[in-house]
């Protein structure tokens, strides 16, 4: 049995001009495997995200469901942390606190000690030792996400959704912090759903990257294997023959895609320009 | 900032100063009895009564401290159990949108209608002046805190609700790590507004029931044409409220949070 099933999921939302659905994407169906890291690649308004919201149960799907360990998916739970692209810390709690919830949240039963420990433990993993007592926005966007990675992690969860984790970290923060998710995934091993369109750092952490076509009407084209051996570095990735292929396959994939049809983005915010030229 | 601050203070001192002298100089010569006391007499007044402010010679005839505590525990009966009851429907408004569009028409109606409207109500329904001036207080602390509280929370972002949904957190802990302090700002302005109009409240309302009180106190001090005893009796108003006031702005500091 698959752990994680995606199971024929379609996404409807309602047109912008009030006149029927827009289907973001159709008939997406997949599987993952226990411990296995699988990221999904496309443009935007491929509806990636809103792939991972359906996942965590944030958003409904509109044809097809999540099956995870044989149960469906139905609402949000502790057992699918996300990792959001905005890092989405509560601004009012220290970085010790915002993983402190999880951890209580998480580990009903834990004494306050032991809560406090766990902790630290994955506060000291992220390297913000020293840092527990400042809030959120004292802290660079890098050492945010550390702190949306220890909340994450400290939990334990049976899938990590990973929401364009790093699309909001400035470029020399972001390789190493994706070290960093690189070993504490090496240590954990959780089942891992991530979302991005940043094609190396897709390479560098999956088993497995799914291409999207783009939408509206976005399909999954194709799964591919990274056979590059771990562990990975971002240093011996640069040479790899392996690496290379793959990126130029993957970037050949969103380039033809990007061409055949335009991302629904470009189309909301052109309509309005192409009408004025015709008319 | 050090200067400027230094003349700010010599100007609110010149300004007082000149002030207090044209009033004295406009009052000199007037026949004792006569028109408006000038600030000396008012300081002999404040002196005078600040010297025993507890005394209690029966019901005509209180020390201002016992009428200003009986004003603030009307105050602190009647806005605390408003504030509650606001943060509470305050959070069940905010977060539901539907709710909260379906109520905002009749708090909008009742929103502007001055507190001591309701007193006829209350007098007949309760038959007791003194909690009648309570209720009236509830009413004048009400509206602000409701309003603000349901605004606080519907615009709490939705990731951190998000997170509280992933997290799986009971409602309380839902209402406690995420809810309140999240909506905390606004709350808090909203409980500074109604401690405000609260306080401008007592004073009419007190006016109205007479007994203790520092509403009633002004009123029977121009009945016995006190002139004096009213105008010291406004500045302990005014510097009251600017220390209810000033209770509220460090809570407000201490709950303001950077997104």
């Amino acid at each position: 049995m698959t752990f994680l099933e995606i199971d024929h999921v379609s996404k409807h939302f309602p047109a912008p001009d009030g006149r029927g659905n827009v289907t973001v994407f159709r008939d997406v169906a997949f599987g993952l495997d226990e411990g296995e890291f699988l990221t999904m690649v496309g443009h935007s308004g491929c509806g990636k995200s809103t792939l991972l919201n359906i996942i965590a149960g944030l958003e409904k799907p509109s044809e097809g469901g999540v099956v995870l360990q044989g149960r469906e998916v139905t609402a949000p739970g502790i057992d699918r942390m996300v990792v959001f692209q905005n890092f989405a810390l509560m601004p009012w709690l220290s970085v010790f606190e915002n993983v402190r919830v999880a951890v209580r949240a998480a580990q009903p039963a834990w004494s306050s000690a032991e809560v406090a420990a766990w902790v630290q433990k994955y506060v000291d993993m992220v390297g913000l030792t020293g840092a527990e007592k400042k809030r959120p926005a004292a802290l660079s966007g890098g050492m945010r996400q550390r702190v949306g990675l220890a909340r994450a992690f400290s939990t334990q969860p049976k899938v990590l959704l990973l929401d364009e984790p790093f699309a909001q970290i400035d470029a020399l923060t972001r390789g190493v912090i994706q070290d960093e998710l690189v070993r504490m995934w090496t240590a954990s091993r959780n089942t891992v759903f991530m979302v991005t369109h940043d094609v190396d750092e897709a390479i560098l952490l999956s088993d497995r990257i799914a291409l999207m076509t783009s939408g509206p009407e976005a399909r999954l084209a194709e799964i591919v294997d990274v056979k590059v051996p771990r562990p990975r570095t971002r240093a011996e990735l640069i040479d790899d023959p392996e690496y290379l292929r793959l990126r130029a396959h993957i970037l050949h994939f969103l380039m033809e895609v990007g061409r055949r049809a335009p991302v629904q983005d470009d189309i909301a915010a052109s309509t309005g320009r192409r009408a004025t030229l015709r008319g | 900032m050090g200067r400027d601050r230094v003349r700010v203070v010599c100007y609110s001192v010149l300004l007082a100063v000149v002030f207090l002298g044209i009033w004295q100089a406009s009052v000199t010569g007037n026949k004792p009895g006569k028109g408006l006391p000038g600030p000396v007499a008012v300081a002999h007044t404040a002196v005078e009564m600040l010297s025993n402010p507890f005394y209690n010679n029966g019901p005509n005839d209180k020390g201002i401290g016992l009428q200003f505590l009986s004003s603030l525990g009307r105050l602190a009966i009647g806005y605390l159990t408003a504030s509650v009851t606001a943060i509470f429907l305050g959070v069940f408004l905010g977060l539901s949108p539907t709710l909260y569009r379906a109520v905002n028409p009749y708090i909008q109606i009742l929103k502007p209608v001055s507190p001591l409207a309701w007193m006829p109500l209350f007098l007949y329904t309760i038959k007791d002046s003194s909690w009648a001036a309570v209720l009236v207080i509830f009413m004048s602390s009400l509206w602000p805190t409701l309003a603000n509280t349901a605004f606080g929370v519907a615009s709490i972002r939705k990731d951190y609700l998000n997170v509280a949904a992933i997290l799986q957190l009971s409602w309380w802990r839902r209402l406690v790590t995420v809810i309140l302090p999240g909506a905390a700002p606004a709350v808090v302005a909203g409980l500074r507004i109604s401690i405000g109009s609260s306080w401008v409240a007592i004073v009419a309302a007190e006016m109205l029931i007479g007994g203790t009180g520092v509403g009633y106190f002004v009123w029977n001090e121009w009945n016995n044409l006190q002139l004096t005893s009213v105008i010291f009796a406004i500045l302990a108003i005014g510097l009251i409220g600017v220390v209810l006031d000033a209770g509220l702005g460090r809570l407000s500091k201490r709950l303001a949070y950077a997104d």
